[in-house]
C-alpha cells in the first residue's frame, strides 16, 4: 500500500494499463515530456516512450478525431483535453463521433477511449478552466461519466475506465489533484463503474454529491453533527450510469435529501436526481429534496469563486430546511 | 522603401489529366498501368454507379428511400480512387461517398438500408474495411487521420484514405487533420471532391486560395490537383499517394476537380444556383463518355457493354432494395442496447416505455 494523492493515484492507473496493454496510448497537448500542466503524466512517456504516450499539435477536435479513428483500429487512446473549457472544441468528436459510434455501426466499431480533463473550481485558475461541464455530458447518449473525489476511487475507476469498450468521459478535479493523500493499493484493482459509495452513514438527512462537493458535504456533515443531525454522504462517483439504488436504499433510512452540485443550478445532475427519487422514492419521502448549486450564472472570475461556489454553511442550510419542513 | 516580398505566394496549378475529351492519351507519362481487363472492370463499375444512381433517384421519389446524395457525374473520382486502393486500405467516407463504400465491399442492400435509416446500413461486415458515411462535414477527415495514426504505430502497410468536398475543405477539422498528418507523417490520403457547389454556395465562396490542392502546403504535405472526371488521373493520383503512405513518406491532398450533375439531394433544386450553360459545359466532360471512347479506340467497349451493364445494375438494384425492404425492422429495444456494451439499468428499465 502507497500514500498517493489523487493525481498520483492516476498516473498510477495510467502506469498499470500501458504495462498491462500494449494498445493503451496516452495523447494530448504537453502530456509526453513534462507530463501535462499538472503532472498527471509526468514520468509516462520517459517509461513507455514516444509511441505510446505523445505530444499532439494544439487542436482539441483533432485530439478527439485521432482517439476516434485509433479505437476503430482497436486501440485504447486516453486523450486529454488540457482544460475543461477546451471540451467545447472537441464536442463533436467526443459526445457525436465517439459516443455514437456503436449505435450507428450496430455494434460493428465502438470507441474504448477515455477523455480526460481537469475541472473544477476554488483554485484561481484563468477563466474557462474551473467549470463544471458534466450536465453537458449527462445529456449525451452514449458516453460515460466519472467523477472521483479520492485517490483511491481515481486509480480504481480510471482503470475501469481505459478497460471499458464504451467512451469514458473521466473529469479531474482540479482542487483535488494535489489536495490530500490516501492509501491506494499497488498494482491492479478497479472499482466499477455506475456504483456510488456510501462516504458517510447517517440517519437524519442523505447528502448527495460528487467530486470536490463530497468533501465539503464531509465538513457540513461535522458541523450537522454538532446539533445533533446525523448526515449520510452519498458520493456519485460516476453520473452515467447513475446509482439511483445506493440512493434510493439511503432515503429508505433518512426520509430527507440534498443534492450538492458545483455546477449551476438548472437542469443539472441534481435536477436529474432530484427525478429520479420521485420516480422511485417519493412515497419515503417527509419534504422536498433540495438542491444546493453555484447559481445560473457563468462561472465567476476567480475573485468571488469562494463565495460562488457551495459552502458547507449553505448545505447545512439546506439539511436544516429540509429537517424542519 | 520597396514593398516585402511576399515569398510564400505560389503559383496557380493545372489539373493533370491522362485522356483528353476525346478519350485520347495526352498524358502518357501519367498513365497508370493497367491490363485490358482492369480497365473494362473500371468502366463496369462507372456505368454500373450511374445507373445505380439513376434508380436510386426513382426509388426515392417513391419513398422507398430515405436521405440519398445523388453521385452522378463524380463517378471518376468516386469509382477510379476507390479502384486505387488495396482491399484492406481504409475509408472514411462523407455522406456521398456510397459507391466508394459498396466498390470496398459493403453489399449493396445495406447501402439502401442506410438511405431507409435502418441501423442495419452501418453493420459494417467485418472483413469490409470502411466508416459508415459521415454527416457532420468534415469529421471524417479526422478518422482517417486516426486510423492512419493506428496504422503506422501497428506497422501495418496501410493506407486510410477519406473524402470530403470543397465546403468541407473549409472546415477547422479539415486544417487540424492535415495538420497531424504532417507532423506525425501519417499514411492518409485526403481526397477532396471538388465539384463547385456546397449544396448551394459555389466555390469562389468557399476560398480565396488558388486551389484547394495549394491547402497541402500549410500543413507541409503533398499536395496534386487531379481532373475529377478522367478516371485514369485520378487511379494515378492515388495510387502514388497510397504507394507514398505505404513507404512512410506521409499524407497527400488530392484536390479532384468534378461536377454533380444532379442536385445536392432529392430535395434541392440546383437551378436555382447554377446555369444550364454551366451544365452543359460539364456535361462534355463526363467521366463515362470520355473513358468510353477511350475503351472504345482500344477495342475493349462497345454500345453493348454499356447497356449489359445497364441491365445488370438495374437488376441488382431491384434485387437488393427488395433484400432491404425484407428486412425487419428495427426496434427501440434493439435501439437501447446498441447505446453500450452493456446497457446499463436505467437504459433496461427504458426498455418498458417501448413494450
Amino acid at each position: 500500500m502507497a500514500q498517493m494523492n489523487m493525481l498520483e493515484a492516476i498516473r498510477d492507473a495510467m502506469r498499470v494499463e500501458l504495462k498491462r496493454d500494449s494498445n493503451v496510448l496516452i495523447f494530448g497537448e504537453d502530456v509526453g515530456k513534462v507530463g501535462g500542466v499538472f503532472r498527471v503524466t509526468e514520468g509516462l512517456q520517459e517509461e513507455f516512450g514516444e509511441e505510446r504516450v505523445f505530444d499532439t499539435p494544439l487542436a482539441e477536435s483533432a485530439i478527439g478525431g485521432l482517439a476516434v479513428g485509433m479505437g476503430v483500429q482497436g486501440l485504447r487512446p486516453i486523450a486529454e483535453i488540457q482544460f475543461v473549457g477546451f471540451i467545447y472544441e472537441a464536442l463533436d468528436q467526443m459526445f457525436i463521433q465517439a459516443a455514437r459510434m456503436r449505435y450507428r455501426s450496430g455494434g460493428r466499431y465502438n470507441s474504448p477511449i477515455v477523455f480526460r480533463t481537469p475541472f473544477g473550481g476554488g483554485v484561481k485558475a484563468a477563466e474557462l478552466h474551473t467549470d463544471s461541464l458534466e450536465g453537458l455530458a449527462v445529456q449525451t447518449p452514449g458516453i460515460k461519466v466519472v467523477i472521483p473525489s479520492n485517490p483511491y476511487d481515481a486509480k480504481g475507476l480510471m482503470i475501469s475506465a481505459i478497460r471499458d469498450n464504451d467512451p469514458v468521459f473521466f473529469m479531474e478535479h482540479l482542487n483535488l489533484y494535489r489536495a490530500f493523500k490516501a492509501d491506494v493499493p499497488e498494482g491492479e484493482y478497479t472499482v466499477e463503474i455506475g456504483k456510488a459509495n456510501v462516504v458517510r452513514e447517517g440517519s437524519d438527512v442523505t447528502i448527495i454529491a460528487y467530486g470536490m462537493m463530497v468533501h465539503t458535504a464531509v465538513k457540513a456533515a461535522a458541523e450537522l453533527e454538532k446539533q445533533g443531525i446525523k448526515a449520510e454522504i452519498i458520493d456519485l462517483r460516476s453520473l452515467v450510469p447513475l446509482d439511483i439504488d445506493t440512493i434510493v436504499a439511503s432515503i429508505q433510512k433518512t426520509n430527507r435529501a440534498i443534492v450538492v452540485q458545483e455546477a449551476q443550478k438548472t437542469s443539472g445532475v441534481a435536477a436529474e436526481v432530484i427525478a429520479q427519487i420521485n420516480e422511485k422514492a417519493i412515497l419515503h419521502l417527509e419534504a422536498p429534496v433540495l438542491r444546493v448549486a453555484g447559481p445560473d450564472t457563468v462561472y465567476p472570475f476567480a475573485q468571488i469563486e469562494d463565495q460562488w461556489l457551495p459552502t458547507p454553511a449553505r448545505i447545512v442550510a439546506a439539511a436544516q430546511k429540509v429537517i424542519n419542513f | 522603401m520597396s514593398k516585402l516580398p511576399y515569398e510564400v505566394q505560389t503559383e496557380p496549378v493545372t489539373p493533370l489529366s491522362v485522356l483528353s475529351l476525346d478519350g485520347d492519351v495526352i498524358n502518357p507519362d501519367l498513365m497508370p498501368d493497367l491490363t485490358d481487363e482492369q480497365l473494362k472492370e473500371i468502366m463496369y463499375r462507372m456505368v454500373f454507379t450511374r445507373t445505380w444512381d439513376e434508380r436510386a433517384v426513382n426509388l426515392g421519389r417513391q419513398g422507398r428511400l430515405g436521405f440519398y446524395a445523388p453521385v452522378s457525374g463524380q463517378e471518376a473520382s468516386m469509382v477510379g480512387s476507390e479502384y486505387a486502393l488495396n482491399k484492406d486500405d481504409f475509408i472514411c467516407p462523407g455522406y456521398r461517398d456510397m459507391p466508394q463504400l459498396v466498390w470496398h465491399g459493403l453489399p449493396l442492400y445495406q447501402a439502401f438500408l442506410y438511405s431507409r435509416g435502418h441501423q442495419h446500413g452501418g453493420q459494417i461486415p467485418e472483413d469490409v474495411h470502411v466508416l459508415m458515411p459521415q454527416i457532420i462535414i468534415g469529421a471524417q477527415i479526422l478518422h482517417a487521420t486516426g486510423v492512419a495514426m493506428a496504422f503506422k504505430k501497428k506497422g501495418e502497410k496501410r493506407v486510410a484514405i477519406t473524402y470530403t468536398g470543397d465546403g468541407g475543405s473549409s472546415e477547422g477539422d479539415f486544417y487540424e487533420g492535415l495538420n497531424f498528418a504532417g507532423v506525425f507523417k501519417l499514411p492518409v490520403i485526403y481526397a477532396v471532391q471538388n465539384n463547385g457547389y456546397a449544396i448551394t454556395t459555389p466555390f469562389e465562396k468557399q476560398t480565396a486560395a488558388l486551389s484547394i490542392a495549394h491547402k497541402a502546403v500549410a500543413a507541409g504535405i503533398k499536395g496534386v490537383q487531379v481532373d475529377g472526371m478522367d478516371v485514369l488521373a485520378v487511379i494515378k493520383a492515388v495510387r502514388d499517394a497510397a504507394e507514398l503512405g505505404r513507404n512512410g513518406e506521409g499524407a497527400t491532398l488530392i484536390e479532384m476537380l468534378t461536377y454533380r450533375f444532379r442536385p445536392h439531394s432529392m430535395a434541392d433544386d440546383a437551378t436555382k444556383y447554377r446555369t444550364k450553360d454551366e451544365e452543359a459545359e460539364w456535361a462534355l466532360k463526363d467521366p463515362l463518355i470520355r473513358f468510353g471512347k477511350f475503351l472504345e479506340k482500344k477495342g475493349l467497349w462497345t454500345v453493348e457493354d454499356t447497356n449489359r451493364v445497364k441491365e445488370e445494375a438495374k437488376a441488382a438494384v431491384n434485387e437488393n432494395i427488395k433484400k432491404a425492404e425484407a428486412v425487419e425492422k428495427m426496434t427501440v429495444a434493439g435501439l437501447i442496447d446498441t447505446m453500450f456494451e452493456t446497457t446499463p439499468q436505467h437504459l433496461e428499465e427504458q426498455k418498458a416505455d417501448f413494450q
